[in-house]
């Protein structure tokens, strides 16, 4: 990582910046169409950011450009200079639902996100400014030390805390969109949770919906220290919209000593969405880390959530759940690396394929040499709709030592005429039954939610389930 | 008027395979029929389509509901109307509680013109029923919680069917086979139950090869099935016959239809499972 004195001199950052980078006041900027090292100098001039972050996004820029594109996975047709990587929210203030197609904004409506949400998802700049709802708790937290904020804010205002740890669990040169994502990223959440603090409820990210605000490539960072807890909400009860062509997260997250800490995303993409994100946590002696990740939509999602067991008695959960139909490809899955003696994970994977949809388990499970006494799960059910769907698993187990325990199950089923005509013969019809198999499909991971998000899960699935049987 | 269930020159091909070959059968509400016959005469299939299996394709014939020809009505429409079949293998849907099920099938025969998205019935309401029918059929409440036939024993299969039809109350129930699989003191307790819920208020077509399913249900006119058509039809007593002696006097009273059997399971080994 590029390193900058004065940067790290956190109280001299504003100053330093207000000097160094002059900004049109209350100008719109929007970056140039395509890549390059001077867009990329711009996006962090516009941020007014620190030296030692504007030198991340350069060299991260190097390393995106001289990384391939992935060999696996899905086809990425993508002109990496017909994107724009940076728009300021201002180009989008005019922006009416008229704007959002029409397939969206019909979920929306028919999601019966109350009102003020849909006012809220019309003005995002404005909400994620003020940061309402969640305030109070906010305010509450931060007696606690507890932080919660953007990471651009983060960058500015938690210098040190960000420096130490962004780019250390997920290096910019880790895979060719991690690169892309540490030299343009916007946005995302900056967690950090003091030692012993248990959060009781979840902390919510709405404004991931600000597109515009932060670009398709928000950065996460969370860090629970030791013995404190988390639980991480994302996307959930507003799925999120996006014009861009592009959506590349990178999520980080440190799991200390005895911490736990529960991310849970449920996206429900555009289809014209190419869904590309690294996440990764390292958890330490006797921690849990466990995603729960929830994929709609996209016409491509790669995204297998990792966790790495660090110290004896850490655990990894991931449980993750993929909707494929026409036009979409979820290659999801998940990764645990097992690293110490004594750490235990567990897979759960359900993916469900429809109207010629795809859906691809990918998962890597490692245990390394000396992690004795290990143990891993993993579980993969594919749910196959019709015959024009697909489904595939790609499990990599890779176990450098002899005393552990790995076990690996998959399976993939087919709605069947006996199944439908069995619900049908109650009453049912077949679009109900359809859809009630798909609801016990995900159930055993959808009883993981709390209430409102597996209410709002439901919701998501019978939206996709509407009109498929023909 | 006597509401009817009226099958006739009823003939029915799986896979291009044909299996019933002119039934003919007319159940009015308020009578028991016991079908009988040897395996592969076609009797699930018969109750299959009556229910409207989809892959079962009916070259001939009719099927009436109160003079309504339901052939072309889905197995969902036929269920609204008040058919039942109590399935003789009844299909498992992991992650589906029994409560909601039921309360979802429940909803959709009582409000037979309800639409997707409308109201179900109210949980506060059905649950009270549900507890009901489960005490009168010595099930445990735990039942109810537990994923539709997800692992369910033979015997707990067939009385969640038997729930099932307590709850749906429908105007004619097909029995397929709820017998088999059940011991001496199950069989003996469905056989109440089924009279218990209201039976005699139904039209109930019982397929069984036991006699100990009509003990409570003491059929009105017994049926005998052989080479995909009703060759006999007689009282109890008919069953009690066969039950005891077979059916080989059935074969010599019509060699034709034997002579159909025969064919029929020599070309149909491998379809035995299709058409079970």
């Amino acid at each position: 990582m590029a390193t900058d004195l004065i940067a790290s001199d956190e109280t001299g950052i504003g100053e330093i910046n207000k000097y160094d980078f002059v900004t049109p006041s209350h100008a719109v900027f929007k970056a140039r169409r395509g890549l390059n090292s001077q867009i990329v100098a711009e996006i962090s001039e516009m941020k007014g950011e620190p030296r030692w972050m504007r030198d991340f996004r350069l060299n991260s820029l190097k390393l995106f450009e001289s990384r391939p594109l992935p060999r696996w996975g899905g086809d990425i047709a993508l002109d990496f200079q017909d994107i724009y990587y940076y728009l300021k929210p201002t180009d989008h203030q005019g922006k009416t639902w008229d704007d959002v197609p029409a397939e969206i904004k019909e979920t929306f409506d028919k999601l019966g996100i109350p009102e003020a949400e849909k006012k809220f998802l019309a003005g995002v700049k404005a909400q994620f400014e003020s940061e309402v709802v969640y305030g109070s708790l906010k305010e509450d937290l931060a007696k606690k030390g507890v932080i919660f904020t953007d990471t651009d804010t983060a960058v500015r205002e938690h210098g040190d805390l960000v420096r130490e740890y962004l780019g250390t669990i997920i290096p910019p040169g880790d895979n060719k969109f991690a690169a892309l994502n540490s030299a343009v990223w916007s946005g995302g959440s900056f967690i950090y949770v003091p030692k012993g603090v248990k959060i009781e409820f979840p902390l919510q990210a709405y404004f991931r919906i600000n597109a515009e605000r932060m670009g398709q490539f928000e950065r996460t960072l969370i860090i629970v220290d030791e013995g404190a807890e988390v639980h991480y909400v994302e996307g959930c009860t507003a799925p999120m919209y996006s014009t861009e062509s592009l959506h590349s997260a990178v999520v980080e997250v440190v799991v200390r000593r005895g911490a736990r800490c529960r991310y849970t995303t449920i996206q429900n993409w555009a289809n014209n969405i190419y869904n590309l994100v690294t996440k990764r946590a390292v958890a330490y002696g006797d921690s849990l880390m466990e995603w729960i990740d929830g994929n709609l939509g996209s016409r491509l999602t790669m995204k297998y959530p990792a966790v790495y067991m660090m110290e004896p008695g850490a655990r990894g959960e991931i449980l993750s759940i993929a909707f494929a139909s026409k036009g979409q490809h979820q290659d999801a899955g998940a990764k645990v690396v097992h690293c110490a003696p004594h750490t235990k994970s567990r897979i759960i994977s359900k993916s469900i394929s429809k109207n010629g949809g795809r859906s691809s388990y990918r998962g890597l499970c490692k245990v390394q040499d000396g992690a004795i006494g290990s143990k891993s799960n993993v579980v993969c059910d594919a749910l196959i709709l019709d015959p024009a769907s697909r489904s595939d698993t790609y499990p990599y187990i890779e176990v450098e030592e002899q005393d552990v325990h790995v076990e690996h199950e998959a399976s993939v089923s087919r709605i069947g005429e006996e199944q439908l005509f069995y619900l049908q013969s109650r009453g049912l019809t077949e679009a109900e039954a359809s859809s009630m198999i798909v609801s016990g499909f995900i159930e055993p991971l959808v009883k993981e939610l709390p209430m409102e998000y597996a209410v709002e899960m439901n919701r998501l699935i019978e939206l996709q389930m509407e009109g498929s049987v023909g | 008027m006597l509401e009817t269930l009226k099958i006739t020159n009823l003939h029915v091909a799986v896979e291009g395979k044909p299996i019933l070959n002119g039934v003919n059968l007319t159940i009015r509400r308020g009578e028991v029929h016991a079908l009988m016959g040897p395996n592969g005469s076609g009797k699930s299939t018969l109750a299959g389509v009556i229910m409207g299996h989809p892959s079962y394709d009916v070259s001939e014939g009719t099927i009436e509901l109160n003079g309504d020809n339901i052939l072309e009505w889905d197995a969902s429409e036929r269920a609204r109307a008040g058919i039942f079949m109590a399935f003789q293998r009844p299909m498992a849907i992991p992650g589906v509680k029994m409560a909601d099920f039921l309360r979802h099938a429940t909803t959709n025969v009582r409000n037979p013109n309800r639409k997707e998205g409308e109201q179900l019935i109210p949980m506060r309401e059905f649950r009270k029923e549900l507890r009901e029918k489960m005490a009168q059929l010595k099930m445990d409440e735990e039942f109810a919680r537990r994923y539709v036939n997800d692992g369910f024993s033979g015997g707990e299969m067939k009385r969640a069917e038997i729930l099932q039809l307590a709850m749906l109350l429908p105007k004619f129930a097909i029995l397929d086979e709820t017998d088999s699989g059940l011991d001496v003191d199950a069989v003996k307790l469905a056989s109440q139950s089924i009279a218990e819920i209201g039976g005699a208020e139904m039209g109930i077509l019982i397929i069984t090869h036991h006699d100990r399913l009509l003990e409570h249900n003491v059929p009105d006119f017994t049926h005998v099935m052989l080479g995909g058509r009703i060759v006999e039809t007689g009282g109890v007593e008919l069953a009690r016959e066969l039950y005891t002696e077979g059916y080989e006097k059935v074969r010599e009273r019509h060699p034709e239809d034997a002579a159909v059997e025969k064919e029929m399971s020599s070309t149909g080994k491998t379809l035995a499972a299709g058409v079970a």
